[in-house]
């Protein structure tokens, strides 16, 4: 059960987003998700597409430097409290998180939370015992 | 194996007839500079030297400096030597400040200027069965027109490249198997990335050799440029002011430049007090044109930080050998009173496993100097946190601390996001404003 993120290194500057999400969609490659950490010097852009291997072709053929991380995707309910309860079980687990993002489906009334731990087989057991429902990149393109 | 020269006799002189011909050819070209050029007679009267003191090699050190500033104050006939009629060409320097400075050549300037690259070239390996690639500049540059000339001497097949369109440059290096490139040392370390890029390997390249000039470069370049390249990477030197690369050439020892001493005489003085050193010691590299007709500098400063040596060399040359530059002054910056040579900062970037790509930024603000280094990010070491790769920057800054004595900022920033030169390397930009 795996969920492909596409890490892309940006510039600090201006346009550089613009230039990405066009790329993208000239190739009719749908993003799901995104999220940017940033600092004075550079981006970290994340995004979570609908055809991962053309994405990762596209960008770097356009010149980005691109490397893909495995995360773990999970579909949260539309009630209120069902995040927190997913991120107690990691807690209880002791499962370190590097960083969250959520999103949410055009098709479903869900939202979907793309977690970065330490250890995805750990973080991936201890939810689906506890009764979440994984999401991996095949689930990408239906919702 | 059979060593190769493309001079023999002169290349393999020994010390004494060396020194016996450069005593000869100094006393002739002092008369010639004193009676052609108004500008140097009146500074060696100034110092109240006449050209029948100079009786040989021994009384180089009578004899006044010239300088870049000099070079700037006589632009552009006033070094002159010959009538323009017999002048039939100039280079100029890239300069970025101030003047440029103009070169004058008669032909003869240029066949010797030549035959030089061609000394070089062979050295390297090169024959009449070499195809060589000549990705210098050419123009105003001497790069391109100094080593085309060397190689149609030894008889390449010669590719006028010029430097740039990188795509170009490699598909007429794998159409036509060019054995030799010449460019560069950055220019041949891209050219190198982009085929590794395109999945070459070094043993599908068809380069041997390659000849490296007209900026600063390390020993870790070196190595690194010929894993990527799968070739002998051979040092080249040279300024505009001496006639361009061929100055002094390395040989397949690798440890040092053969300077063409038939051509120039080379000395090493302490850069504050003008004092000639000893051989062996470090200090700044100045030359005179023994044979130029045009534009015949004596005792010119090159800025250049080197140390000479006349140790026997494994390939037969006799020529002494001058040591890479450590540093050249112009490039020295002093940052808070520290003195930062750009290749320090290359040094760092290797050892740590980063391509030498970076530019070193420098500022004044609130009357501190800023000192900011931009880095190409290696992607092997790319990772999808924040806190990972500002390690990697703080690791970066601390390692240059420690060769630097100060702490620069260090950025990443995405790999061929720095300017690339083609020609040469915009490494240091220099925004202070001193009054
Ligand atoms: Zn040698």
């Amino acid at each position: 059960m795996s969920l492909k993120q596409l890490t892309i290194f940006v510039e600090n500057k201006q346009g550089t987003l613009v230039d990405i999400t066009d790329a993208l969609a000239k190739n009719d490659i749908n993003i799901r998700a995104l999220s940017i950490a940033d600092t004075q010097d550079f981006g970290i852009l994340r995004l979570i597409v609908t055809d991962y291997d053309k994405a990762e072709k596209t960008l770097t053929e356009e010149g980005y430097l691109v490397k893909c991380t495995e995360v773990v995707g999970v579909k949260i309910g539309d009630a209120p409290g069902k995040l927190s309860s997913a991120l107690d079980v990691l807690d209880k687990e002791g499962i370190n998180m590097e960083y969250l993002y959520a999103f949410m489906s055009r098709t479903e009334k869900h939202a979907y939370v793309v977690l970065r731990v330490a250890d995805n087989a750990h973080a991936e057991k201890a939810l689906e015992d506890a009764g979440f429902h994984l999401i991996s990149d095949a689930d990408i393109n239906k919702l | 194996m059979e060593k190769r020269y493309f001079q023999k006799e002169i290349e393999t002189m020994s010390v004494e007839e060396i020194k016996k011909l450069q005593s000869e050819k100094l006393v002739k070209q002092v008369k010639h500079v004193y009676e052609n050029v108004e500008y140097y007679r009146s500074l060696m009267d100034e110092k109240g030297v006449k050209p029948e003191d100079i009786k040989g090699i021994e009384d180089l050190h009578k004899l006044p400096f010239l300088s870049k500033a000099d070079l700037r104050d006589a632009y552009p006939y006033g070094l002159l030597a010959k009538p323009l009629d017999e002048c039939v060409r100039i280079q100029s320097t890239s300069g970025t400040t101030g003047r440029r400075v103009i070169a004058f050549y008669t032909q003869k300037d240029i066949d010797l200027w030549e035959d030089c690259c061609a000394r070089a070239i062979v050295a390297a390996g090169g024959t009449n069965k070499d195809v060589c690639q000549v990705a210098y500049g050419y123009g105003l540059f001497t790069g391109g027109p100094g080593l085309n000339g060397g190689s149609h001497r030894v008889g390449c097949l010669t590719l006028p490249m010029s430097s740039g369109n990188t795509e170009r440059q490699i598909q007429f290096m794998m159409d036509l198997s060019a054995t030799i490139i010449c460019c560069t040392p950055s220019y041949a370390a891209y050219i190198g990335e982009t085929l590794k890029e395109q999945g070459y390997t070094p043993d599908q390249i068809p380069l041997k050799a390659g000849i490296f000039g007209a900026e600063a470069w390390t020993e870790e370049m070196r190595q690194n440029i010929q894993e990527t390249l799968g070739i002998k990477a051979y040092d080249i030197y040279g300024l505009t002011e001496t006639s361009g690369p061929g100055v002094a050439f390395e040989c397949e020892e690798q440890t040092g430049m053969h300077i063409n001493e038939d051509h120039f005489l080379a000395e090493i003085i302490d850069p504050d007090t003008g004092e000639v050193l000893p051989e062996g010691t470090k200090g700044e590299l100045v030359f005179t044109a023994l044979d130029k007709e045009a534009f015949p500098l004596l005792r010119y400063r090159t800025r250049d930080i080197c140390v000479l040596t006349r140790k026997p060399c494994s390939c037969g040359r006799t020529h002494i050998k001058m040591s890479k530059p450590m540093g050249r002054s112009d490039d020295m910056m002093i940052i808070r009173g520290v003195n930062v040579f750009p290749s320090q900062i290359e040094t760092v970037l290797l050892q740590e496993g980063y391509q030498p790509n970076y530019q070193i930024i420098v500022d004044r603000k609130n009357n501190t100097d800023t000192f900011d280094v931009n880095v190409e990010m290696n992607p092997d070491q790319f990772t999808d946190t924040v806190g990972a790769l500002t390690a990697l920057e703080k690791s970066l800054a601390g390692a240059m601390k420690t060769m630097l004595g100060i702490n620069p900022a260090v950025h990443l920033v995405p790999p061929k996001s720095i300017a690339r030169s083609e020609g040469k390397a915009v490494r240091v930009i220099d925004k202070r404003k001193l009054v």
